[in-house]
Order: C-alpha cells, then structure tokens, then sequence
C-alpha cells in the first residue's frame, strides 16, 4: 500500500512533465493537422537554457535565494525557449502551409536531427549533471513491509512540479475557452480558411500556437532539469515521443486528453517499473497506447470521427 | 514619393537586422554561453567571438540574399536548382533506356572505381553498398508509403527482424548459409509484418503513423533487453560472410581467388557484397514495377487516393493494406540479413528510430512512389553525409580541434528542411499510369493523393 | 406495425396492384431503422426496389436519403431492420427466413441468391451481393488514369485470374487474357459514356459531368444486380440529364441492371423512374408509380414545407407545387378546387379509429382566460393548431400530459408521424406550460381559436 501510493505520487510527478509537453503537441496538431516532431527537441532546448540560466544567476551573479532565482529562470527559459519555438515554425512549417501532409512532417523530423546536433556541436555530446537544488519533503506516512520500514514521501520538488503543472492547465484552459486569442484558435481549427476571411489574423495565431507550446515545453524543461538532475542533447526524443503518445491517447487535440494521456504514461511508465521491469517501461506505455487506439481509435477524449461518406 | 531602389535597400537592412537580432536571441545560450563539466559541478564559459561572428554572418547573408536573390524581379525558381529538377521530372520514370543506362552504370560501377581510384577502392565500394542498401529500403518502404499510402514510421524495426532473424538463424544452425537464410528471414519479417498490421490497420493517418512508431521502439527495446536471445545491447556478432557457391572469399587453398587463378585481393568480397545488394535492389524494382501493373498494386494505389471508393468497387481493404505491408516488410527483412552479413555484427544501435526517419526521408525526398526518385534522393542523402567525413581540409581553417563528423548530423537535418521547403512534392513528383489505352501521360503531382487524413 | 407502413402499402396497392416491386423486389428494404446517438435518421422505413426498374427515392434535404444508401451499401450498421437481396426471381420468402433464422449472411442457390445486407461488410456487399454505388461528392481516383479507374473496378475477377498477384507476377497467360478482357469492358463502357477520348487522362482532370458519367461507368464494371446512384444528376445542365436519362435507361434496358437512385432533380425522377419512394424526416410519407407520388398531398407538403391545407390557401405555395411538381400534379392536388379538404378526410378517418395509440381526451371549449396558441410550439401550423382545437386540445398542458400512445395517436392523425416526437411537442409544451406569465396568447392574430 504505501509503495503504492509511493508510486502514484512518482508516477503522477513524471505525468504532468510528460502532459505539459503532450499540450504542445496537440495544440500544433488541433491547428495545423501536423505531427510537430521538433516538439520534443524545444523541450531539450528549454532544459539547456534553464541549466545556463541558473549557472548565470547563482555562480556568476551570485544570488542564493532560490524561489527568486527559480522563478526568474523560469520566466527567462520561457521567453527564450519560445524564439526557438516561433522560428522553428517560421522557417520550417510556415513555407509548406497548405502544402501536402507529408511535407512538414519530413521537415519536423529534420529541424529535429538539426535542433539535437546544433546543441551537441554547440554544448558538446557529455551529459550536463546538477546537484539537487531543492532537498526534503512532507513526509505523509509510515508504514512496514515485510522488506522493513517504507516511508511514504511527498518531495518538496514533486509538489512544486505538480503544483505547477495545475496552474498552468488551469491558465491555459482559461486562456483557450475564454480570450479572443484561445477563440482565434479554435476558429482555425475548425476551418482555416473561413477563420481568415473573418478576420482572424491565421498566421499570427498559428505562431502563437507554437509560442504557446514552447513556453510549457520550456516548464518542463526546466521541471526535468530539477527533477532529474542530469540533461543531454538527446533527452528531447523519447521524452517527445512519450509525450506525443500521450497526447495521441488521451484523444490528439483535446488539451484535458494531453494532461491526462501525459498522466497515464507516466503512471504506467511508474508502475511497470516499480512492479515488474523497468527495462520494459517503455514497451508497456507503447503497447498501452496501441490497445487504446485499437479499441478507441480516437483516444480516450478524443472527439469519435463519424466516417463520412 | 521615396525612391523605390532606397525603399527595397532600407527593407533589405531592416529584414537582415531583424533576422540577425533572431540569431542574437536564439544563440545567446548556446553560441555565446557554453556549459561544461568542471571539478566541483558545472562551469560555465562564454565565447563572445563565435556569438557576433554568428550574428554578422546571419546579417550579411541575409542581406545579400535580400539584394540579391529574393527581390530580384526575376523569380527564385529560375536558377541552376530549378533547372536541374526539371531536367529530373522529365525523366521517364525508370521506363526504356534509362532503366538500361542506370542498371549498366550500376554494373559498371565497382569497376570503374577499382580501376581509377585504385587508393580508395574499399571506401568508395563499401559506401556505394551502403547506398544501394538504403535504395533498396526506400522501394520497400515505397511500396507502404507512395503506393498505398500508410504512412509507416517503424519500418526500421522489419530491417531489424531481417537482420536478427538472419543472425539467430546463421549463428545457431550451421548448416543454414547466407542465402538460405535471406528468404526466411524476409518471410519472417512478411509473418512480423502482418502481425503488427493485422491491428493497426484500420488506423487512419497519423494515428498508424505513431503507433507504428511505437511499434518500432518496442522492437528495439525488446532487442536490447532479450539478453539471452539477443544478446542485449552487444549484439550478435560471427555472423558468416556470404560465399560465391560454395567458395569463401578467403586467402589460400578452396578460397574465390584460388578456385578462379585470381590473386587473392579483400576488395573481391566488397565487389561480390556489391553485387549482391545490386541483384536484391533490383529484383526489388522489378517486383514494385510488376506489381504496380497487377490488380493488387492498383488496388494499393485506389487505396491511397480514396479508401471509401474502393470498398464500394468490393475491395477488401483490409487485406490489400495488410500485403502491402507484408510486401514491404519483406523487402525490409531481406534487406536487414544483407545488412547482418556485410556486417558480420548486429546491435540494437543500428535500428534507432533515426534510420526509420532517414528512409522515410529518401522516399518522401525523392517523390513518393517513384522508384528513380528513390535512387537520387539515397545518393544525395546517404552519399552527401557520408562525404562530410572527408571534409578534413576544414580543420585547417577551423583549427585542429574541428571535427567534421560532428556536423555531420547537422548539416543532414538542415538539408532535409531545405530541400523538403524548396520542393516538398518531392524531386520527382509526377506519376506513371500503370496501364496505357493509347498515349502515355504523366500525372501531375497536384492529383495524386497522399493516402489518408491529408 | 406502424401508421406510415400501413398508409404505405394500401396507396401502392391502389395505385398499382400487382406491381414489380411488390411480387419481383430484387432489394426489401424492412423496418429499417437507424439511429446516431439521439437522432433518429431513418424510423422504421420499409420499401422494395423491382427488379429491371428505375426505383427513385426522393424527399427533401435531410430526409434521410444517403443514410438509407449508406445502410444499403453497408457503410452503416443500421440500428434495427433487414434488407434483403435478391439474385433469383421472386419473392422467395422461404428461404430468405431460413436465412434470417440461421444467422448465415447469404445463402446460394440454383435460382440466384439471396443475401442479408445489414450482416454483411460494405465490400462483400459490392462484391458477392453485386450493388454498386456512386457517392454524392463524386470519389474517384483522381490521380489514376481514366481506365485505372475502370480496371480498379474488376479488381476482385482480376485478383482471382491473377491467381492472387502470383499468376501476375510471373506473367501467366491465363492472367493476360483476363487482363485484354478487362480493358476491353473499360473500353465498352468507356464508349458508352463518351470518354473513350479521355481514356489515358487522370480522372480529377475531367469536367465536372464526365466525372459523373465517369463514377456510373465504374460502378457498372463491377456487373452489378442493383447500381445505387446517389444524386447523379446533380450539378449537370440540361444537356448533361438529358445524356444521363438515356444512359440509364440504356444500362437498365441492355444490362438488366435494377436501378435505385436518389435524386433532386424531378425532370430526371419523373422521366425515368417506374417506382418512386418518397423520405420526409427519416419516414416514407409516398411510395408509388409517378403519378401517384405526383398527386399524394403529403409529398407536396412535405417539399414545399407547409401543412398541406396551407396549399390551398396562399397562391404562392401553389404556384410552387406547379414549378416542382408539374401542372398535373397541382390540379390533382386540387389546389384550383379547394373543396376538397384532406383535414375533413383524415379526421373522418380518425372517427373510423384508423390511427394507432389512443385519442387523447379534449375538453368541449377553452378554459377561462381563453386557449393558449399552439402555433408556439415548433412544427404546429395554424391549420395544425385547428386540427387540434378540433379534437378539443385547446392548451399547452393537455399537450404536456399525452403518453405515448397519445402521441403516435396525434402523429397519425395529423398525418405527420415520427414528427411531432422528433419536434418534441409534449416537451416544448411542457415548457410553454411551466413558463409563468409569458404570453400564451402569442401573434395574436386569433387564428388558432377559430377552429374548423
């Protein structure tokens, strides 16, 4: 029992990382019908921006108290992280709008192999370790097994992480069912065209789309960064994949789907390895999502497509 | 009213200004910041130099290209590139004589290079039967992706199959050679093929996209962790060389030089692995090309262009994507035991899920379902990156501690955005009717489908 | 059984007895039903399609028409109902029991066979069962050639003398001979729908009427039984229905193929149809021969979207069943005569007890403070609301009370079954009824009180 609640907290911390990439995804798939492969690649970026950010504010600058230093890192990796996200769209998927289907996901796949091995040139292959910023936790109860003690320990780390996660989902939702930027949105989601003959400016409200993404990709940079400790340049790709299995599951363009598709791989992710073999987490969260869209070919909130004839 | 020669000067600076500004923010933490590891934790060193001499070069490219290129009233696709790819969109697709002079070139080739770079003979063999691998796994992927439209992104994983099924196979059962065990370990990649596609077919678009993603790690990773089928992440290795007949290419008594009189030279197992991916590239084009002219490669093409047509014409759609799939896979798995036996070693390594995208790449580069297009685009991709190795000569620019290796990736990754923007139909993009009543005409690429959910 | 059927069967008895689709029905569609979560697209439909004829069915946008097509084809599983395919002469009702009886979804015998429609999956239905369809947005191959469209077609005859791709792949003869003989039928048909010039050209290059004839002359490569054409005249000038009147009577008369067609086009449905079904609101309201559906009020009523006695009122309406429905058929309906009143007929029906449910109880005149005005309620029309002041329905809360039975009662003798329960009346007068102090009295204009 307390592993297991042990687990579920772990799980959950691990979700909402995943569930604040897998929002990227499906907002750039909502709107613009593509699989934004580099996705996951803007998340590394924002983790390596996050990592030099904090080296400036504490090792050069000097300062020590960590919320302020936390919390200006984090809005400094949001913003940049975001150029990165409005150029990748600008140079790499803008030039094929309304071009076919395969085209941009072709390009995706190659602003990602550039994005890894422009980091890889620019801040070397070796991993980038950082000791532990934030330390303890509410311990919530004790229990025994027949292993010995176990104590069931929520981290000052995980609640921030999930704490976060919350307000951002919670902003977000606001931000897409009640501005006239979210309304923009989802205008040209249903139709782009018509959207554009009513005045809704699409090529700025795709950018902001991927603005958007990236500043949460940048969060969970940052997130991984702390929670993790240790960064390279190829944490991007699984990390995209998971999350974009995750936004398929949870129904691909439905931005609850992304946080709760993000919060069953992790918890999958969690479970398989806490219970039977972390070597095979992987394959259990791949295989969870093909029997999900095999007998829910629309995720689980996904909007059921009625074929039409 | 300005002058309208000043206005074009003053936005060209303004445009190059910003885009310079771009590069500014964008590389202030990877150009001009760099983090390393240092005693006692993370360091980090700044390298103001490369970051201005980025942002100057973005400017002054960008400024150039402005003045000179873009704003010119003669339009950009006018150039030698464009030119060039009409000269490739008339060719007939793989038809007549271009088939001949290809396949005569093809034959010639190990010959040529043998006798006129007699230095680098190996190297330049051993990367031509690279290139012939991968032209061979883009007809295979071709087949599931520009015929049928699936859009497959795991197709690495029946590479694997082949590969490790060939490896079990020739390691374990001495009696089973190189090409006894080609066909059965493309049957088993077909078996695989079908396994996998039996479920996920009835997937539209991008959602078998992801699945057959997973589907491809999920074999990776069973592959890494199998330890005592596998071998884990060390891979099988003894895998044996293919012989001629019999004949090992090996030195002394009962070798290929020895039976034939020859001197014994390690190049003849290079030429002989050569033709041998030559003749499975080929049956491979010849298999694709008559299918395409039987009911079942039509079948795959109606299925690209509209699923619901077909079911209504009595198609059953179920089956005719899950051949092509199997087709495809078998390509892939025949493809994967050449890639064991030129090898001799597998890992895990080799079928990340980068080699799926590259493929993938060559297919789409190439223009989906054209067989020449393949082979151009596996030349320029596998062929370019692989000449990146040799750009030593930049580290006397560069300083000896510039490794073009490195930007080996990079400059490929680059090069697909470019080319995919500069002509994302693909560099061949017409299509040939497979039946002809009286004249035949190409189909413009406007009109062909994409396969599903475009 | 339910009204709509019963009203069905005895006008097609009295406008022909003994008619194809009766004793010779190569297609029974029976008690078809099809449901998306709540919305009910098709209630309870049943009609038969003759063997050898043009069947037509029409009814304005909405009525449910592709959704019928779709269940025929097999793209939906309908909700409930069984539609029945017929290779062999006759009726066979024996054997197409057994069949239901025995789970099986067809069964072959020496006299033709017979299949299960809504058992079996949309390709076997092309297939085995032999219908072919075109769809209403045209769905061709657009970037095959004009004859890869019409080889595509004969994908599953192709498919077998290839002995499965492996005959093909080495070339067999017996395969090329299939293959001469399926260019052969693209070219026969090619040259029957004049695009034997176009043959080498891809398909999304066609004009837009060539891609119509183009999708007929690729169904017809099937060999179909039945060819279901879905709106095929639509967008074509006059010319182009003209060419398309005369190919299907050509496909009907030298290939013996039944023909069931949806169309808007009523110079093209009265032309060449022997049968017309008539769909409004997912129910049959018409089934007959042309002249019959020609003159039926409630088809005239149905398209123009009024209540039928409004015909006769407003010359406008009337000028419009001219347009629509042809001269005839406006005298027929006595719109020139209007002594002729199908409100008096239906409620001397009603007193004969012909409706099914329960008449609901009405009281002999208006509460005090007056009746409230029905015409309210979506889907009552004055004429309507006067029927109803007729049976002594006066208020909102007499409305909010009916059962079921009630309202099947009502539907029937308003003769417009399946609406009412579709508008939901007893809701919105349920509504209306609970709603203090909102003005029951409406326009005002006093019609709904007069009564007939």
């Amino acid at each position: 029992m307390e592993y297991f609640v042990q687990q579920l907290i772990n799980g959950l911390t691990l979700g909402s990382i995943y569930g604040l990439i897998a929002i990227g995804y499906t907002m750039v798939y909502g709107i613009i019908g593509m699989i934004n492969f580099a996705h996951g690649d803007i998340f590394m970026i924002g983790a390596f921006i996050a990592l030099a950010m904090f080296l400036i504010l504490t090792s050069v600058l000097g300062f020590a108290f960590l919320p302020v230093v936390l919390l200006i890192v984090l809005i400094v990796s949001m913003v940049f992280t975001s150029a990165w996200g409005w150029t990748v769209e600008r140079l790499a998927y803008r030039p094929l709008r309304g071009s076919f289907r395969l085209a941009p996901l072709i390009t995706a796949i190659g602003m990602s192999i550039l994005l890894q091995n422009f980091v890889r040139v620019s801040q070397g292959a070796r991993v980038k370790p950082l000791p532990p910023q934030i330390q303890g936790g509410v311990t919530l109860f004790e229990g025994n097994t027949e292993t010995g003690a176990i104590v069931v320990q929520l981290s000052y780390m995980q609640l921030i992480i999930i704490v976060t996660t919350v307000v951002l989902m919670a902003g977000f939702t606001l931000l897409i069912n009640k501005t006239a930027l979210g309304r923009a949105q989802r205008a040209c989601e249903q139709d782009r065209r018509m959207a554009a003959l009513l005045g809704v400016n699409v090529d700025r409200t795709i950018s902001l789309t991927f603005v958007m993404g990236a500043a949460l990709a940048a969060v969970a940079g940052l997130m991984f960064l702390l929670l993790y400790g240790v960064i390279d340049f190829y944490i991007g790709f699984l990390a995209g994949i998971k999350a974009f299995t995750a936004a398929v599951l949870g129904g691909i363009g439905s931005l609850p789907g992304a946080m709760l598709g993000g919060l069953l791989i992790g918890l999958i992710e969690v479970f398989w390895s806490g219970y039977f073999t972390v070597e095979y987490k992987d394959v259990a969260a791949f295989s969870i999502l093909a029997i999900v869209l095999i007998f829910l070919p629309s995720g689980l909130l996904g909007k059921p497509e009625v074929e039409k004839v | 009213m300005a002058n309208p020669a000043n206005n074009r000067v003053a936005d060209s600076v303004r445009d190059a200004f910003i885009a310079a500004l771009l590069v500014a923010v964008l590389g202030f933490f990877f150009l001009a910041l760099r983090t390393d590891i240092a005693p006692g934790g993370l360091a980090l060193s700044t390298r103001w130099g490369l970051w201005f001499a980025s942002i100057a070069i973005v400017f002054g490219v960008r400024l150039a290209l402005n003045l000179l290129v873009f704003n010119r009233d003669t339009p950009v696709g006018s150039g030698a590139g464009a030119g060039l790819a009409r000269a490739a969109a008339r060719l007939p697709d793989m038809s007549g004589w271009v088939n001949w002079a290809m396949l005569a070139a093809a034959v010639a080739l190990p010959f040529f290079i043998m006798t006129f770079f007699p230095g680098q003979q190996r190297q330049y063999i051993d990367l031509s039967i690279l290139i012939l691998t991968y032209v061979m796994l883009g007809w295979g992927l071709n087949i599931v992706v520009g015929l049928a439209g699936l859009l497959d992104l795991g197709y690495v994983a029946f590479y694997a199959l082949g590969a490790y099924s060939f490896a079990l196979l020739s390691t374990h059962f001495e009696f089973i050679g190189f090409w006894t065990a080609l066909p059965l370990a493309g049957i088993l990649a077909a078996f695989w093929g079908v396994i996998l596609g039996f479920p996920v077919l009835r997937l539209r678009g991008d959602y078998l996209a992801i699945v057959t993603l997973a589907f491809g790690e999920i074999i990776r990773v069973v592959l890494l962790n199998w330890y005592e089928f596998t071998g884990g992440p060390n891979g099988i290795s003894g895998i044996p060389k293919p012989t001629f007949f019999g004949l090992e290419f090996a030195r002394g008594e009962g070798g290929f030089a020895d039976y034939f009189g020859i001197p014994f030279s390690t190049i003849h197992r290079f030429v002989y692995l050569y033709f041998i991916i030559l003749i499975l590239a080929v049956v491979t084009h010849l298999v694709t090309m008559r299918l395409r002219r039987l009911p079942i490669g039509r079948a795959w093409e109606a299925l690209r262009e509209d699923e619901i047509a077909c079911r209504s014409l009595g198609i059953n759609t179920t089956n005719t994507k899950l051949t092509a799939f199997a087709i495809g896979a078998m390509f892939g798995g025949f493809a994967g035991s050449f890639f064991a036996t030129r090898q001799g070693f597998v890992s895990p390594e080799s079928f990340t899920f980068i080699e799926s995208a590259i493929i993938l790449a060559i297919v789409v580069l190439g223009g989906l379902g054209s067989q020449v297009g393949v082979v151009i685009a596996s030349i320029i991709m596998i062929g370019g990156m692989e000449m990146l190795r040799n750009l030593g000569f930049l580290s006397q620019i560069f300083g000896p501690d510039f490794d073009p290796v490195q930007y080996r990736m990079l400059i490929f990754g680059l090069a697909m955005v470019l080319i995919m923007v500069w002509k994302p139909r693909g560099l061949i993009a017409s299509r040939e009717p497979s039946v002809i009543y009286k004249q035949k005409k190409r189909i413009g690429a406007d009109m062909v489908a994409q396969g599903e959910g475009h | 059984m339910s009204a709509q059927v019963v009203t069905a069967e005895t006008s097609a008895a009295t406008s022909a007895t003994g008619a194809t689709w009766h004793s010779d029905p190569i297609l029974s569609v029976e008690h078809l039903t099809m449901r998306f979560g709540g919305l009910i697209a098709i209630n309870d439909l049943s009609f038969n399609v003759g063997r050898g004829e043009i069947t037509a069915l029409i009814g304005p946008n909405g009525a449910g028409k592709t959704t019928v097509f779709n269940c025929v084809t097999g793209f939906y599983k309908p909700t409930e109902g069984r539609i029945v395919m017929r290779h062999g002469p006759g009726r066979q009702q024996e054997l197409v029991d057994q069949l239901t009886m025995s789970g099986a979804k067809w069964r072959t015998t020496p006299d033709g066979s017979v299949f299960l429609l809504e058992r079996m999956p949309d390709f076997e239905i092309a297939k085995h069962a032999r219908v072919a369809r075109t769809f209403q947005n045209i769905r061709l191959f657009g970037g095959m050639t004009v004859l890869e469209n019409l080889l595509v077609a004969q994908h599953n005859p192709l498919m077998l003398a290839s002995a499965f791709t492996v005959g093909g792949i080495l070339h067999l003869p017996g395969f090329r001979k299939a293959e001469a003989e399926a260019i052969d039928k693209a070219v026969y048909w090619l040259e029957r729908v004049r695009l034997i010039d176009r043959a080498d050209d891809p398909a999304a290059d066609l004009p837009y009427g060539d891609q119509r004839r183009l999708e007929i002359a690729r169904a017809m490569c099937t060999d179909p039984h039945l060819l279901c054409l879905d709106e095929p005249a639509a967008g074509l000038n006059p010319r182009e229905s003209a060419d398309l009147n005369a190919l299907l009577q050509f496909i009907r008369k030298e290939h013996r193929t039944s023909v069931l067609l949806i169309e808007h086009d009523m110079g093209v449905v009265m032309e060449i149809s022997d049968h017309i079904v008539v769909l409004d609101y997912g129910v049959k309201i018409s089934d007959g021969d042309a002249d019959f559906v020609r003159t039926d009020p409630s088809v005239i009523a149905a398209y123009l979207g009024v209540e039928e006695e409004e015909i006769e009122d407003k010359p406008e309406v009337a000028s419009l069943v001219v347009e629509a429905l042809g001269e005839e058929a406006a005298v027929e309906a006595g719109i020139e005569t209007p002594a002729v009143d199908v409100g008096e007929a239906v409620a001397a029906m009603a007193e004969t007890g012909s409706h099914p449910g329960a008449k609901p109880a009405g009281l002999d005149a208006p509460r005090a403070g007056g009746a409230d005005d029905l015409t309210r309620i979506k889907g009552i029309g004055p004429v309507n609301a006067g029927k109803l002041n007729g049976l002594g329905i006066w208020h909102f809360e007499q409305i909010a009370a009916w059962k079921d039975e009630e309202v099947a009662w009502v539907g029937s003798y308003l003769s417009f079954p399946g609406r009412i329960e579709r508008e939901d009346w007893v809701g919105q007068a349920r509504a209306l009824a609970a709603k203090p102090g909102a003005p029951r009295k409406g326009k005002g204009n006093g019609k709904a009180g007069e009564g007939r």
